[in-house]
């Protein structure tokens, strides 16, 4: 297959440590901190109370509005606390969270159905993946069932099932390839029925000979699944990058890939929709990567969701070294975290712990308009000009240079001699702008509400004007009345 | 001498006629600019700026007699916006300090007496007499108008608390 090259990127050191190291499962803890936002979207609404007694996989919280997702029980036990608790996140603020105190059983709730996934349609494998609370699992958290769903709406002609795995240190996906290849292949064969599509093209970077391997070899029962192995070279599992390399086709600025025919979902997504369909069982666990150079030993964990960050490393035997940094997610594009109390996630790719040695921070100098930062951006963008006027609060210059079209994927920030922090002004810049547009909102809303209040109190005032002028008209009729009467 | 007095006052009558058509069907009815910074204001008429409304604010705007940093609710955005709109140049260095906030009320205070609801300008208070009255947040633009007639002080401002959804990066400390 004739495979095309998106420009920039660069070519991180792998640090895939784990590649090698099996799926171990890891012993159940004794709580779980399940938060209700673990998605893109609004926040599901809790179901249970404290005191309950949940099953594995009942639902805690329903999902809210059209782009939300449910939350289900990681195993059985106790609802201890409905509360606060910090997220994985860099703000280190609290997020809504279920507290399960585990019994031990892990005993799945009763009913779970099993089906023959391929006599159902579209909209019912969607609302069962709804159902089920998956999420997109390469770390964005976009709800599944909604990208499924395009299906009716756009034409869909390719199914790219994203094997690239193109961060440092992970190897979630890449352990799943080699392990379950065959439920894979069928959880892809599910989504392609759903989208209707032609063909699946299972993209994965060259670096994974043996998960290659095995996928080829379970995909050659089928002609519509096609494996396709693409150089490695970050951001390579972008979407935009990945079908840009795959089919030649640039997705336009603001478009989805959905308007080129194509639908980008993730391995461990594919995986996750076959569980929901074949088992009936919901979104409850997920492959995390431990890894970073203060963590003792690399391992690939299969996780309880709401397990806590601390227990997982605990498990990998602790730091050899104190960590300068712990990531969610890969070095390049994961999230910082406040401290390890808090817990795995459904986007949790992997937990990485960097040595002061591999974090490198360095005092930023001031630009040499190299053009470094340029020769890198897979998206054809001018960092140091967006940088410049990010800098000096001048927003809009840095939209026209095209801060939207940014996948803040780091390479600027990565290649740049000055070590000027690029990605970081743009997050800030797109955090400012995303303010500035709820600001706006608000203020076109509170517009309306003042002009629906002035017309309410006019119709009141009329009314009340109309009501004086029939009492005196009655008034007056009476007086006729007595003075008819008295005549 | 009679033609002359004649066309004359024909002359006069015709274009007094135009005049006042014109008057009538070519009013300039405000300033345009006026309308378009009204257009840019809240539109809540809280009065926080000393202007009785919205509209008296925007005409002392255009005529320049009138800070562009005068709208509270509109925040330090909108006052950049009006900068621009106005070509002129302000210190925005004093309106970040204020942080946003919104009205809320003790229901251990209040009394039910209504008086808050009828002041807010975006009907963003629920409540009937002798019944615990309410904010609504997603309506509430933090004019304090209620706030100064709650004869119980129940209702009092707090700032907007930050959550996962609206959290943001902070800018990078600048280079040395």
């Amino acid at each position: 297959m004739k495979l095309f090259r998106f420009r920039g990127g660069v070519h991180p050191e792998s640090h895939k440590e784990a590649g090698d190291k099996a799926i171990e499962v890891l012993p159940l803890p004794a709580k779980l901190y399940v938060p209700v936002q673990q998605h893109i979207g609004a926040p599901a609404e809790t179901e249970v109370q404290i005191g309950n007694k949940v099953l594995k996989g009942q639902l805690l919280a329903h999902s809210q509005g059209a782009i939300s997702a449910p939350i289900h029980a990681p195993s059985s036990g106790t609802v201890i606390d409905i509360t606060e608790h910090t997220a994985p996140h860099p703000s280190g603020l609290g997020v809504r969270t279920v507290i399960i105190e585990t019994d031990g059983e892990d005993s799945w709730v009763d009913g779970l159905k099993t089906i023959n996934p391929f006599e159902l349609n579209t909209e019912e494998i969607s609302a069962r993946v709804g159902a089920a609370g998956i999420v997109g699992l390469g770390g964005a958290t976009f709800p599944s069932a909604v990208k499924l769903n395009l299906g009716l709406t756009y034409p869909i002609s390719t199914l790219i099932i994203n094997g690239g795995e193109c961060e440092p240190y992970l190897t979630c996906d890449d352990r799943l390839m080699q392990e379950r290849p065959d439920e894979l292949i069928d959880g892809i064969r599910i989504m392609l029925h759903a989208l209707k599509a032609k063909q699946a093209l299972i993209a994965i970077e060259d670096n994974k000979p043996t998960a290659i391997e095995r996928m080829k070899v379970a995909a050659n029962l089928f002609d519509n699944v096609t494996v396709t192995v693409v150089p490695s070279r970050y951001p390579m599992g972008s979407e935009k990058q990945m079908v840009q390399t795959l089919t030649g086709l640039e997705i336009p600025a603001g478009k989805l890939s959905a308007d080129l025919g194509v639908i980008v979902h993730n391995v461990g997504t594919a995986f996750a929709v076959r569980t929901a369909l074949r088992q009936g069982r919901p979104l409850v666990s997920r492959i995390v990567t431990v890894g970073g150079g203060a963590i003792s030993s690399a391992r690939n964990l299969e996780v309880p969701l709401g397990t806590l960050v601390s227990e997982v490393f605990e498990h990998c035997g602790g730091f050899n070294e104190d960590p300068a940094r712990i990531l969610m997610g890969g070095p390049m594009m994961g999230q910082l975290l406040p401290h390890t109390n808090v817990p795995i996630v459904k986007g949790s790719s992997g937990v990485i712990a960097l040595t002061k040695k591999e974090v490198a921070i360095n005092q930023a100098r001031p630009c040499i308009r190299c053009g470094s930062c340029i020769a890198s951006c897979p998206c054809g963008l001018l960092p140091l000009e967006m940088a410049a006027r990010a800098k000096s609060g001048e927003l809009q210059g840095a939209v026209d240079y095209g801060l939207m079209d940014c996948i803040s994927c780091g390479s600027c920030s990565y290649v740049c001699p000055s070590h000027i922090p690029l990605v970081q002004y743009f997050n800030y810049a797109k955090g400012e702008l995303a303010a500035r547009r709820r600001h706006k909102q608000k203020a076109d809303e509170t517009r309306k509400l003042a002009d629906i209040k002035i017309q309410r109190l006019e119709k009141e005032e009329q009314a009340k004007q109309e009501a004086a002028a029939r009492r005196k008209a009655e008034r007056e009729a009476k007086k006729k009345q007595q003075e008819a009467a008295s005549a | 001498m009679i033609i002359a007095i004649m066309s004359l006052s024909l002359l006069g009558l015709g274009l007094g006629v135009m005049l006042g058509l014109a008057g009538r069907y070519l009013k300039v009815e405000q300033d345009p600019i006026v309308i378009e910074i009204e257009a840019m204001l809240p539109g809540s008429q809280c009065g926080q700026c000393g202007f009785p409304g919205c509209a008296p604010a925007a005409e002392a705007l255009a005529e320049g007699s009138a800070s562009v940093t005068l709208c509270p609710p509109g925040g330090r955005l909108l006052a950049e916006e009006l900068a621009a709109k106005l070509g002129v140049t302000a210190d925005f260095s004093g309106m970040d300090e204020d942080e946003p906030s919104l009205a809320a009320v003790s229901e251990s205070t209040c009394i039910g007496c209504t008086r808050c609801f009828k002041v807010c300008p975006t009907d963003a208070i629920m409540g009937a007499p002798k019944q615990i009255h309410t904010v609504f947040k997603e309506a509430c633009t933090g004019c304090k108008a209620c706030v100064e007639v709650c004869p119980t002080e129940c209702l009092q401002m707090h700032p907007i608390k930050v959550t996962l959804g609206t959290w943001s990066w902070p800018k990078p400390a600048l280079a040395a």
